[in-house]
C-alpha cells in the first residue's frame, strides 16, 4: 500500500514539474548579448523542455518538405498531430492516460519536419546488415511475452531512458533538463530517471575503449557560444535505431534566442549505420521546477508485466492440458 | 574617495569578514574560490570510513551470506556519531533493535533504493558536485542519485527519496537545509532510522582545496529525543581525471526482485 503511494507521488510531482514549459526569461536581442557566467563563459543554465511533435525522422507524407513554411502551417500541424495522439490513446487499463503524456502541440522551432537534417530525405540511414539482423532480433525479444526483465526496455527497467542518453531525445513525458555550469563542468540534470551527465571541459581524454556505460564518456569544449560534447564508450543496449556500442555522438549546444537552445547532434557508427547522420531539435526554457522522478524505487509495471506474462503461460499450459484429455 | 583610502576601507572590510569567519568557524579557509568568490567544491569527494556499515562506533563482524567470506564481512570503525550514543526514543529504539536483527533483508540499501541524505555522502562511492551559483547539482554514483541544491529558497514539493534541499553560505561554509525526505531510508546497514519529520541541516566547512568537514545534525522529534549531529571528513579524488562511473544498480536487483517471474528460473 505504502508502495503505491509512493509512485503515484512520483507521477504527480513529474506532472508538476512540467505544467507550464514555455514560461520564459527575459530575450536576448543577440549572441552578443547572450548572458555569461561569473567566469565569463556562455551560459545555459536553466531549465529546458525538448517535447514537440516533430519526429526524428520525416513522415512519408511529408517527403520532400524539410521545414513548414509558416508558423501557422507549422502551428496547424502540430495541433493535427496532438489531436491525433490523443486519440489514439488508451484512457482505460494497460497504459498511462491522456493527463500523463505529453507529446506537445508545437514542432520544434526551427521548423524542421524532422530532426534529422543529413541525410536531406531526413530518414535514418540504412543499417549495416550485421547491425539489421541484431535489431530485428532486439525487436522479437521485446515484442514477446517476456521471459525476464532483461526483454523488456531499459526504461521498463529503470536503468536509463532516451531523455538521457546523447543523442538525447524527447520521452513521451517529462523530458525536462536542468543546465548547471561551473568553470571546469557542465551538469545536465535530466528528470528520467535523475540523471545527471557531468560534462568535463579539461581536456581530458575519453574511457579506455572496452569501457561501456548507458551515457557512455562525455568530454566538452567551447567553440564561440556553443557547448561541443563528444560521446564515446555508449553501451549499445538502449535501442537506439539499432545503433551499438561503437556509437560515436558530437552533440553542439547554443542559444537560438532568449528562450530557446538549438541542440544539434551527429551519429556516427561505422558498425551499425552505413553512413554518418545529423539531426537538430530545440529545448524551450520552461519554468520548473523539476522533481525527483523516483522510478525504481515504485516499479511495479515490471514485476506486473512478468507475472501478466507467467500467468498466460499458465492458461495456455492448462488449456493445452485440458485440450489432450 | 582617493586610492589610498579607497585601500584602506577594503581592508578593513576584508578584515572584519575574516574575524567573523574565524569566529564562526575557527578557520580560515585558503583553497581556490570560484569567479564569484566562494570556496570552489567543484570536482569528486568521497567519506573514508565505515558509516554506511553502522555509524556508530562498531567492532568487525563476519559476512551475513557464508560464501561472500572475507569480501562480505564488515569493517570495524569508531563512528561518525558526535557524544555517544543516538538519543532514541523507548519505542524508537525497539525499532532500530528489530531493524538491526532484519537487517540483512531489510536494509533499502539493498533494493537500489536512493540512500536519502545523510546517507549518500557516506556510502563508500564517490559523488560529484557541479558548482553553479545559484544553484549546485550534486550527483551520486550509488543508484545514479543526485539532489538540485537550491541557493536561496527551495520550491515547494512532495516528499522525495532525496528530499528537497535549500542551501546558503555562512562565510565559507555551504549549509544545507534537506526537508521533505520519505521515511522509508536508512542512515546505515545497522538499522538506523528516522521519520518523514527528518530535518537535516548540512554543513560543509571546506579545511583545504582537497578537504571538507561534513556536519550533518539530526532533528526527528518523532524517533530521537534531541537533536543528534554525525560528522566526519571528506577527500577530494585527487588521480588524474577521475570521474564518476555508473553504479546502476536497478540493474543488480532484478534477480533479487523479479527473479521469481522468470519463464526459466536462472541457475
Amino acid at each position: 500500500m505504502r508502495y503505491r503511494t509512493f509512485f503515484a507521488q512520483a507521477i504527480i510531482v513529474s506532472m508538476a514539474a512540467t505544467a507550464s514549459p514555455g514560461q520564459t526569461p527575459a530575450k536576448s536581442k543577440s549572441p552578443a548579448n547572450d548572458p555569461r557566467t561569473p567566469d565569463g563563459q556562455p551560459d545555459l543554465q536553466g531549465i529546458w523542455n525538448t517535447m514537440t511533435v516533430t519526429p526524428m525522422e520525416r513522415p512519408r507524407d511529408l517527403a520532400g518538405k524539410e521545414f513548414f513554411a509558416s508558423e501557422a502551417e507549422a502551428a496547424a500541424y502540430g495541433k493535427a498531430s496532438s489531436d491525433k495522439s490523443k486519440a489514439g490513446i488508451d484512457n482505460g487499463i494497460g497504459s498511462y492516460n491522456e493527463v500523463f503524456y505529453e507529446f506537445g502541440a508545437t514542432t520544434v522551432k526551427t521548423r524542421r519536419t524532422s530532426f534529422i537534417t543529413d541525410p536531406p530525405d531526413g530518414r535514418v540511414p540504412p543499417l549495416t546488415p550485421a547491425a539489421q539482423a541484431r535489431w530485428q532480433k532486439e525487436q522479437q525479444i521485446r515484442r514477446r511475452r517476456p521471459e525476464g526483465p532483461e526483454d523488456r526496455s531499459t526504461s521498463e527497467q529503470c536503468l536509463v531512458f532516451r531523455t538521457a542518453v546523447p543523442p538525447m531525445t524527447p520521452w513521451a513525458y517529462n523530458s525536462n533538463y536542468r543546465i548547471v555550469q561551473s568553470k571546469n563542468q557542465v551538469a545536465i540534470y535530466i528528470e528520467m530517471v535523475h540523471d545527471v551527465r557531468v560534462i568535463p571541459l579539461d581536456g581530458r581524454p575519453h574511457l579506455p575503449p572496452d569501457v561501456h556505460l548507458y551515457l557512455g564518456d562525455s568530454v566538452g569544449h567551447w567553440e564561440g557560444n556553443t557547448l561541443v560534447v563528444d560521446t564515446t564508450n555508449l553501451s549499445g543496449k538502449t535501442g537506439f535505431y539499432g545503433a551499438d556500442e561503437n556509437l560515436h555522438v558530437v552533440e553542439r549546444f547554443s542559444r537560438m534566442d532568449g528562450d530557446t537552445l538549438l541542440y544539434q547532434f551527429t551519429v556516427d557508427d561505422p558498425t551499425a549505420f552505413t553512413k554518418p547522420w545529423k539531426g537538430e531539435l530545440t529545448m524551450s526554457a520552461a519554468a520548473g521546477p523539476i522533481y525527483e522522478y523516483a522510478c525504481n524505487e515504485g516499479n511495479y509495471a515490471l514485476p506486473g508485466i512478468l507475472r501478466g506474462a507467467r500467468a498466460d503461460d499458465k492458461a495456455e499450459a492448462e488449456a493445452a492440458a485440458k485440450k489432450a484429455k | 574617495m582617493n586610492f589610498l583610502s579607497k585601500r584602506l576601507s577594503r581592508s578593513v572590510i576584508v578584515v572584519c569578514c575574516f574575524t567573523l569567519a574565524a569566529l564562526a568557524q575557527t578557520s580560515a579557509y585558503k583553497g581556490p574560490r570560484t569567479a564569484d568568490g566562494k570556496p570552489d567544491l567543484n570536482g569528486i569527494w568521497q567519506a573514508i570510513n565505515t558509516a554506511d556499515w553502522d555509524i556508530s562506533a562498531h567492532a568487525s563482524e563476519g559476512p551475513h551470506i557464508a560464501s561472500e567470506g572475507a569480501q562480505g564481512a564488515e569493517p570495524g570503525g569508531i563512528g561518525v556519531v558526535e557524544g555517544g550514543p543516538i538519543p532514541y526514543l523507548p519505542e524508537a529504539l525497539k525499532i532500530k533493535a528489530q531493524n538491526y536483527r532484519k537487517r540483512s533483508t531489510d536494509d533499502p540499501e539493498i533494493k537500489c533504493y536512493m540512500p536519502g541524505v545523510p546517507r549518500a555522502v557516506y556510502q563508500p562511492f564517490p559523488f560529484q558536485i557541479v558548482q553553479g551559483t545559484k544553484m549546485i547539482m550534486i550527483s551520486y554514483e550509488f543508484a545514479a542519485a543526485s539532489r538540485q541544491v537550491y541557493i536561496g529558497a527551495a520550491p515547494d514539493g512532495d516528499e522525495s527519496w532525496m528530499g528537497t534541499s535549500a542551501g546558503h553560505w555562512e562565510g565559507d561554509t555551504l549549509v544545507i537545509d534537506v526537508t521533505k525526505m520519505i521515511d522509508q531510508t536508512w542512515f546505515d546497514r545497522a538499522g538506523d532510522f528516522h521519520s518523514d519529520a527528518l530535518h537535516v541541516t548540512e554543513r560543509y566547512r571546506p579545511l583545504s582545496a582537497d578537504a571538507i568537514w561534513y556536519e550533518a545534525t539530526i532533528t526527528d522529534p518523532k524517533v530521537f529525543s534531541r537533536p543528534w549531529k554525525m560528522s566526519m571528513p571528506l577527500y577530494r579524488h585527487l588521480e588524474p581525471h577521475p570521474r564518476l562511473m555508473e553504479f546502476r544498480c536497478a540493474e543488480y536487483i532484478e534477480e533479487l526482485m523479479y527473479g521469481q517471474y522468470r519463464k526459466k528460473p536462472n541457475p
